[in-house]
């Protein structure tokens, strides 16, 4: 008997189809847990178990290996600053403690409420718009200092229901890597990636 | 001498919307994949093999050469890496963002090549934005009747399943890659085989290219193997994409033939030092190269070969430019450390060198190294990296390792002294 809603036993049957063997679907099942839960927990696992016909703990060693499957408690917003060397040249150390001391959350940690965690990442592939942070792994260039304490304000205050990457950039980024081009309305809810066979992704115009 | 832009002209000329499948198509897209389906193995093979094009994940192994070693065990499968994690790089989510639909085109192609009926896409997961448009670029495609059953009004099947990845560096590794598609932890598999192509995913034959790598071939098939040799320097070929990040005017993604001097990428093209502060030292291909600097290599040229006469390689095609202001042993550590976290733990020599190698550079840059400090990290690298070789002689099952030790080639032969005065004053004097 699966935990899960309707819809997302639907999409996790979906998804399974689109691969040769079950097993292959492990990853994907996984976000589709934590968008069930806000982050994965010891159920969500034994769930995915059953779907793909493997043991728990295969499963648990398969999600501890990688860095984007929370295994604890999750704020509604996931705030990423990359740290790694383009970043930090151009002050990637600077705008994490802003973030941190703005939020009174210190990297690794969710708060009280359970809306905001704060992490410092390794390269997150925006180098020519360093410092880059994400929320929710949606993408915002070019932050200083003072921007990255603008939006920890706002994700307080305006609480978003989903963040959206152009939205972002225009009120807090600087420096981009590249032209982004149009504008998409896509947006993620939660603190995995906002992936349309995921089920994971919003509008930015729907409330 | 000018460039012509191949895989960036798209993007260059209809910055607004180069990802539609509209604009693909009202620019020539899509006619070689559809020449593609009437042309034989062989054929396509051959072409590859002549226009020289290199794969461009790092490794630089001949793309051509690595299909004709597909094994003939059938089914085959096509994954293309678009894990894309070195620090630095930035170049394919540009490519996948900005012009989806020339990498589809190029999946058409090298399944057809190789026999193949069902492609993936490994996208890394911190890139849904790269992965929502690499998605609606296939299912445009499906729409059209260019991806699923019976492509072009053929008999010929491929499907495209976009896949994500899980926030793990390694699985950049192709073997680790495939593991993880697998659904099982990235960690890379032991060789022989040497290549996926012999078995690999499910055990089966399993061409892994990268993304500018495949992008590259509805630009060969247009217009012919032979001119396509002929676009860039004499001892490379096609063009190059490389990320310029760091300390400089302009930062950015660059399409480049190779045989420029580094002076003219980072002074001319990059627009030199902001504030007009000294160059210090770069990094020419990825955080796994070793480091460059001005008063040896700045009028180098940019080729594969003299990059590797001098002792680095041009990897990812990431540039990374340090100014006079940098800490030295401080971008060590950052590159140690990412290394350290990104090591998946299966050889002793890189999980636990590395690990004591960002302990030690972290000690040195926090005012407690001790004066033996860079002898001892030279003696761990070299328990990585057996006598710092490059390229590197393997202790490990795949180049992780190794790629950590280049940081501490760079303090040994050019900063020893900016090491000893952190040791003496007992903090960072920067």
């Amino acid at each position: 008997m699966s935990m899960w809603s309707q819809e997302t036993q639907n999409r996790a049957k979906e998804i399974i189809s689109r691969y040769p063997e079950k097993r292959s679907a492990v990853m994907p099942l996984l976000y589709l847990a934590m968008a069930e839960e806000g982050h994965l927990t010891d159920e969500g696992m034994e769930e995915v178990a059953d779907w793909v016909d493997l043991t728990p703990a295969q499963v648990r060693s398969v999600a501890s290996f990688y860095t984007m499957y929370k295994r604890e408690r999750t704020g509604q917003y996931l705030v990423s600053c990359c740290t790694s060397i383009s970043c930090m040249l151009l002050g990637g150390d600077d705008v994490l403690h802003a973030i941190e001391d703005e939020s009174g959350v210190p990297h690794g940690e969710t708060d009280a409420e359970g809306l905001l965690s704060v992490e410092h990442v390794e390269c997150i592939g925006a180098c020519g718009g360093a410092v880059a942070v994400q929320v929710n792994y949606e993408l915002i260039e070019g932050v200083t200092p003072e921007k990255a304490r603008e939006l920890v304000r706002w994700l307080k205050k305006a609480r978003p229901e989903s963040v959206n990457t152009d939205e972002m950039q225009e009120l807090f980024g600087g420096v981009k890597s590249f032209d982004w081009g149009i504008k998409e309305e896509d947006a993620a809810v939660g603190p995995y990636p906002a992936f349309q066979p995921l089920g994971t992704i919003k509008s930015a115009g729907d409330s | 001498m000018t460039t012509p832009l191949i895989v960036t002209k798209r993007m260059v000329d209809h910055p607004a919307d180069s990802h539609t499948i509209e604009r693909y198509e009202s620019t020539g897209g899509y006619a070689q994949a559809k020449r593609a389906v009437g042309m034989t193995r062989d054929e396509l093979v051959e072409t590859v093999k002549t226009s020289g094009l290199l794969g461009r994940g790092g490794a630089a192994f001949s793309a051509g050469l690595k299909w004709s070693f597909l094994a003939p065990a059938r089914p085959a499968y096509l994954v293309v890496n678009a894990d894309e994690s070195e620090p630095g790089t930035f170049k394919d989510r540009q490519l996948l963002e900005r012009d989806p639909h020339q990498m589809l085109e190029g999946i058409i192609i090298t399944s057809i090549a190789n026999e193949v009926h069902h492609a993936f896409i490994y996208i890394r997961g911190e890139y849904p934005k790269p992965a929502r448009r690499v998605q609606a670029a296939v299912d445009a495609a499906y729409e059209k009747g260019y991806l699923g059953k019976g492509i072009f009004g053929t008999d010929y099947d491929l499907e495209v399943t976009v896949h994500l990845g899980g926030g793990a560096y390694i699985c950049g590794e192709e073997t680790a890659l495939i593991n993880s598609l697998e659904g099982k932890r990235g960690e890379p598999r032991l060789k022989p085989p040497y290549f996926p192509a012999a078995k690999g995913l499910y055990m089966l034959p399993t061409i892994v290219n990268n993304v500018e790598t495949v992008s590259n071939l509805p630009h060969i098939l247009s217009m012919g193997a032979e001119k396509y040799t002929k676009v860039a320097h004499e001892s490379d070929t096609g063009t190059f994409l490389m990320s310029l990040s760091g300390h400089v005017n302009k930062p950015g993604n660059y399409e480049l033939a190779h045989g420029i001097t580094w002076r003219e990428l980072i002074f001319d093209i990059g627009g030199g030092i902001p504030d007009g502060k000294a160059l210090k030292a770069w990094i020419p291909g990825g955080a796994s190269a070793p480091w460059f600097v001005p008063e040896e290599h700045l009028d180098l040229e940019i080729t594969k070969d003299a990059t590797a006469a001098a002792g680095s390689m041009l990897g990812s095609g990431a540039v990374i430019v340090m100014d006079e202001t940098t800490c030295m042993v401080r971008a060590a550590e950052r590159i140690v450390r990412f290394f350290s976290h990104e090591s998946c733990g299966q050889c002793t020599p890189c999980r636990e060198g590395t690990t004591w190698l960002e302990m030690i550079l972290r000690r040195i840059e926090e005012g407690q190294g001790r004066a033996v400090d860079l002898e001892l990290a030279i003696g761990v690298s070299d328990g990585i990296s057996i006598d710092l070789a490059w390229p590197p002689k393997m202790t490990t099952i795949c180049p992780l390792g190794p790629s950590a030790v280049s940081p501490i080639i760079a303090l040994r032969d050019y900063f020893r002294d900016e090491v000893d005065a952190h040791i003496e004053a007992g903090r960072c004097p920067l």
